[in-house]
This record gives C-alpha cells, structure tokens and sequence, in this order.
C-alpha cells in the first residue's frame, strides 16, 4: 500500500494537518492497509474543524470504498460500504420511491462520517438522528478484529461508536433503513418571516417534514431573527429547473465576504421569496444540499479559512439563544448562511449532538474577532445548558464540551477498551482532550 | 434495442466509474477481472444503480485459455454487444530496468491479453452488426520516455491495434474509440510524486461516455492532453533524447 505525503485541512481550511493518508480501492487494499496497524479514517473531510485530521500521523481515507452493496425492497435496507456519499444514495434511490431517513446538509458526506457524527437533517423533528437508522454496521476494531453492531446486541459499542468520532474503529460498511418517498422532486414552501418570536413560532408550528429556516444573522433590532422558513415535502412527476453546477476556482480575497457584502447578499436573499410567500418545485439535490452546486464554495473564506458555530439550545432557553443571536448581529461578523432550527431529542450515542430544542449555526471568517466571538458564545451555551456540535467545532476548550457531553465519562469507559492504545485518536480528540482520563 | 458491456479490468477506479455510469443508465454491465470479490461489490452497486444486469466474471489478461468461456458468456447476452479494456499494468521502471522479464508481463496485461480478447469478440460484434470497443491506451504511448517506456511501448501497441481494429468494425457498422487519459487519480498514481493537473476518473468517464455517444475515434482526457502531447511529440529527437520529462 502506497502512502501519500499529504497536507489537508477540514471542511473549513482553518485548521490543517500534514501526515501520510492511504486509500485503498477495494477491501483487500484495505486489510493491507490494517495489516500495518490500525489507523484512523477520514471520508470527504466535511466536517468543519479537526474531527478527520490526524497531524503528524496516518490516515486511511475511505472515499473509494463507496459501493451500495445490496438492497431489500421488501425492508428498505440498504447495505453500504462507508465511504458512499449521501447525496449518490439519494440520486439513485429517490426515483424509486426511498431516501436515506437523515440527509445533512451537504451530499459529499459519507456514510461513515454520518455515523461517526451521528448527523442530522431538516428533518430531525421528526425522524431523529442519522444512527437511530442504521440497523448494523461492520466495525474494524483495533485489535484487528471486525466486529457486527446493532443496538439491540451491542448496545454498549453501538452507542459509543454512534457519534463517536471514529474512536472504537473504522466503520467499514453499514446496513441503513432508507424511509420511502414519493419521488425525486421537492414542493418547497417559502415564507419571508419577519422577525425572532415569529420564526420560532412557526418552527414550532411547522407540520412539515422537512422544515428548515435561513436566518439574517446580520438583521438587529426588529429585524433580529428575520429569514425564511423553507418547508418541504418530497413529490414526483414535477418538472424542476434544472441548475448548473458551478465551481469556486480560486482562493477568495478577504473583501469577498466582507460586511456590506453580505448585507446586501442577505437582502437580496430575503426580498427574493415574495412577501406573500410561495411554494416551488426543486430537485432534491437543491433543496437539500444547497450550497453542493457550487463546488468548493469553502473557498469563498479566503485562505484562512472560516469557522462554523453550531449550538442546540433546549427549548426553555430560547432567550438565550435569541441573547446569543444579539450578539452575533451586534459583531457584524455574520457570513449570509445562517441556519434555525427544531430538533427532538432523538440522538443515538453516548456524544451525539441533538438535544431537544432549537438549533443555530452560523459561519465565520477565520479572524482573531471572529474567534473571540465564538468563544464568547460557547460561554452562553455552557450557561443556558446547550451544547456545540462536533462536526463543526475547531475552537472550543476541551473542559467546556466535556462538561455539555454528560454521558462522556461511559463513552470514555468504552473507548478506552476497544483502542487502549488510542491509536485512532485525531487533532479533535487531542485539542479537546475526550479521551484524557479526568 | 438493449446494450451489454463486458468491461475488462473492471477493478480499476476509472472502469468503475465507467461501469457505473453505463449502470445508471440501464445498460447490463459484465465486470472482468481476477478479484472476483470486489467485482462482486461492483456488481451490486452497478445493480443498485440501475444496471439491467450486472454480473462478476472471471478475466486474466495473462491467461488466455480462459478468454472463450468469457466469450461464450457474453454471446449469452441478447441485443448489442460493447466492450470496454481498462486493463494495463505500469510496473515502476526501476524495477524493470533490475529484472527484464518484467517486460512479457507488462506487454500482455497492456496490450497482448487484451488484443487476443478483443479479436475473439471481434466476429461476434461484425454478426450483430453493431456496438462499440473502448480501448483505454495512454499519452505515454505517444513518445517513449525514460521514465516509463516499456508502459508506453505496450500502451503504443495497443493503440496501433485499436486503429486497425476500428478500420476492421467500422466495415460492420461498429465502433472503436481509443482513449487517451493524462494523469488519472487512480491507486496507481495515489501518492507520486510530479503528477499535475489530475483529472478525477469520473471526468475520464464522462468524457469515454460522450466520446461513445459521438463517435469519436481518437480522444485525449483531459483535452488538453491533446495539445500537451502535440507538443511533447513534436520536439525533435536529438533534443528530447536528453530530456527527462
């Protein structure tokens, strides 16, 4: 097995590392790879922070162990090797009638990513977390044995494998419950919502199930929490436009996101749904990964990169994260994507991210402001009872998030056993210190 | 009228990505190669994509007594019969340079295994009366190089072969598109160093797909390929004997 000599940075290129990383093409390159000890893996590297670096280490990437291995009409279970993307199970699925239960928001991600952040989608409020569908999954453990989980017979290292991070081993394939749909196409439903109390309202309200709502992080006063609320439900036999894929080709200079930029950008994007609302027909691709048509689109952040603050708040502290909105507009810092929404309690693992409440995420550019801010925001988490998401995380002290993670402590217990010798330990693991015996 | 391809070499990530592509648009894929076990994954994802039929075969470039139950595997296929060849080796010249035999190997995975196949099928295609051979050679056929020249020397073969094999279909009502891919990010490139301007095998098989629909006879993929090696082929010879590109 070939190694390469990489340098390589998560999704939001503030953070990088430089170590060797193989990627075998079939499973017996793989065991190859093993055969020199187990090392941790990475899939499309779309988590924002560190979660799939590994500095001065090695890396197995799995992005070419994608194929869907077998499907049961009759169960809607589909069998996939870890390194498949979201998105290319979509596409092929959706026009027979089935979609994989939980789609985050980009379709580059891969299985194995998904379950190792037990991600969620537009539609958590309803169908709960990504792991709350896996039936099984195939796990290399560091001793060199593969391992079949379930939650019913192995409750214990299912539950610390499910937004794991990749701590118990490499996820090498998995069993999904796809749910089934009526088609490739989406009726999106766009409303203009004016202001915080409204939006959370029909948050609440939203008989949807798919809803999501964009948010101008850089509206204050009345306006604070002004967006629009995007409902969708998935249908066939509509035409959508189709659109081209675009790709960023270069780097960014810094005043591309600069703040009368974004201003104007989050106007435009506001006035573009009329007052009175309006409901299209789009491919699934765009209304679930949005941002996918422009490749690259990280770029944009110029060659520092940016940050992404995701917190879930419960939902008797949704003053604080309205406080916490304050602040983010009052910074000016904003960039045009800002993300609300409901979620249940659903959550799979010992550190999955979900709680029941509401959730935001905001991106940033990679400024020493911009850092001050998010530290600032992770203290009004921490003191509202809320919590930060792994998957987007590359900022945070390791003491806060172990203590918004109260089920660390049996992750740990767990972890320790099936790799004593932390051999799949990341930057992550490391800057946060998730698995320092306290 | 339905279309079956037997893709040789079918564990290559450039078949694959070509495999699927036929996949998803109903075509029956036959995946040949020697690790029938990833061919067997191949096959259930080509299947899921939405393959009229997908099926794993057993294919050794270097073992010919196996090439007529393969044949006779693929006249079991009604309709219209294309093959596609991505099989090839590329063994470090180096290693080459310390031990000669090395070269019978290269030559037949390269050129001669899949020659043989191809002139098996060859009659089969004439009496249907129609489909389509893609032949994956290599810019590095185009000059030979210090660096990989017993590649490119097969790889040349194997080009000069597909051209007279394209007169001979052509006569027949079918097709041979001879690709030429630049620098592929495939496992054998993972890791080299100097490689530029990589294309991913998806774009390769996009680009073999539309080469197909449109008939074309010769194609570089990336395009500027073509360009690049216009100008690499057109450097006279007692200036690039002392070249090392």
């Amino acid at each position: 097995m070939r190694w390469k000599a990489a340098e390589y940075s998560g999704w939001g290129r503030a953070l990088w590392a430089r170590g060797e990383v193989a990627r075998p093409e079939r499973q017996r390159s793989l065991d190859q790879v093993f055969a020199e000890g187990i090392v941790p893996a990475q899939g499309m590297r779309r988590s924002y922070g560190d979660a799939s670096l590994n500095d001065k280490g090695r890396m197995v990437d799995m992005t070419r162990l994608d194929r869907m291995l077998g499907f049961d009409p009759g169960t809607g279970i589909l069998d996939v090797e870890a390194g498949a993307r979201i998105g290319t199970i979509a596409s092929a699925f959706a026009p027979r009638g089935w979609l994989p239960a939980v789609m985050p928001g980009t379709g580059f991600a891969t299985v194995g990513g998904c379950i190792a952040q037990d991600v969620h989608g537009k539609n958590h409020h309803v169908a709960g977390s990504f792991c709350q569908h896996v039936v099984s999954m195939e796990l290399r453990q560091a001793d060199g044995r593969t391992v079949t989980l379930t939650a019913d017979a192995t409750p214990d290292l299912f539950r610390a494998t499910a937004g794991g991070l990749g701590q118990t081993g490499v996820i090498t394939s998995a069993r999904l419950r796809l749910l089934p749909c009526k088609g490739d196409i989406m009726m999106v439903t766009e409303r203009r919502v004016e202001g915080w109390d409204e939006h959370l309202a029909l948050l609440d309200a939203s008989t949807a199930t798919y809803t999501v709502g964009w948010i101008d992080a850089t509206a204050r006063g009345k306006g604070l929490g002004r967006g629009i609320l995007e409902e969708g439900e998935t249908n066939s036999g509509l035409v959508p436009r189709r659109e081209k894929f675009r790709k960023v080709p270069f780097t960014a200079p810094r005043f591309a996101l600069s703040k009368p930029i974004v201003r104007a950008f989050n106007e435009a994007y506001f006035r573009r749904v009329p007052h009175t609302g309006r409901t299209v027909v789009r491919p699934i691709g765009d209304f679930f990964f949005p941002l996918d048509k422009i490749h690259d689109w990280n770029k944009l952040y110029g060659k520092h990169g940016f940050h992404q603050f995701q917190c879930v708040m419960p939902l008797a502290a949704a003053p604080a994260l309205r406080a916490l909105l304050e602040t983010i507009a009052n910074s000016g810092l904003a960039s045009p994507l800002a993300v609300l929404k409901r979620m249940s309690e659903g959550r799979a693992g010992h550190l999955s991210f979900p709680m029941e409440g509401y959730t935001l995420a905001v991106d940033f550019p990679n400024r020493a402001e911009a850092r001050e801010l998010i530290k600032r925001l992770e203290d009004m988490t921490i003191a509202a009872g809320g919590r930060i998401y792994f998957a987007k995380d590359s900022l945070a002290r390791g003491a806060d998030v172990r203590a918004m993670y109260p089920e660390h402590q049996d992750w740990l217990r767990l972890v320790t056993r099936a790799d004593p010798d932390q051999r799949l330990a990341t930057d992550m693991i490391r800057r946060l210190k998730l698995r320092s015996i306290a | 009228m339905t279309n079956t391809w037997i893709i040789l070499g079918a564990t290559s990530s450039m078949a694959r990505a070509f495999a699927r592509k036929v996949a998803s648009r109903g075509d029956g894929v036959l995946l040949a190669g020697r690790d029938s076990e990833d061919l067997a994954a191949l096959a259930g994802d080509c299947h899921l994509r939405g393959a009229r039929m997908a099926e794993a075969v057993a294919f050794d470039a270097r073992d010919p007594s196996g090439f007529a139950i393969l044949i006779d595997r693929v006249k079991a296929e009604d309709g219209m019969i294309s093959a596609a060849v991505f099989v090839g080796s590329m063994p470090d010249q180096a290693l080459i340079d310390a031990d000669p035999a090395l070269i019978d190997g290269t030559v037949t995975d390269s050129f001669t295994g899949p020659a043989r196949f191809l002139h098996l099928l060859a009659p089969e295609m004439e009496r249907r009366g129609g489909g389509t051979v893609v032949g994956v050679a290599s810019v590095a056929g185009d000059r030979g190089r210090i660096g990989n020249y017993v590649y490119g020397a097969a790889k040349a073969g194997f080009a000069t072969y597909l051209s007279g094999l394209r007169n001979r279909l052509t006569r027949a009502g079918g097709h041979v598109v001879t690709i030429k891919p630049g620098f592929v990010d495939t496992a054998m490139t993972w890791g080299l160093p100097g490689l530029f301007l990589v294309a991913s095998p998806e774009k390769v098989a996009d680009d073999i797909a539309r080469a197909v629909a449109k008939r074309k006879n010769v194609i570089y993929t990336p395009f500027f390929w073509r360009y690049i090696m216009l100008i690499i082929i057109h450097i006279p010879e007692f200036i690039f004997k002392k070249m090392k590109i």
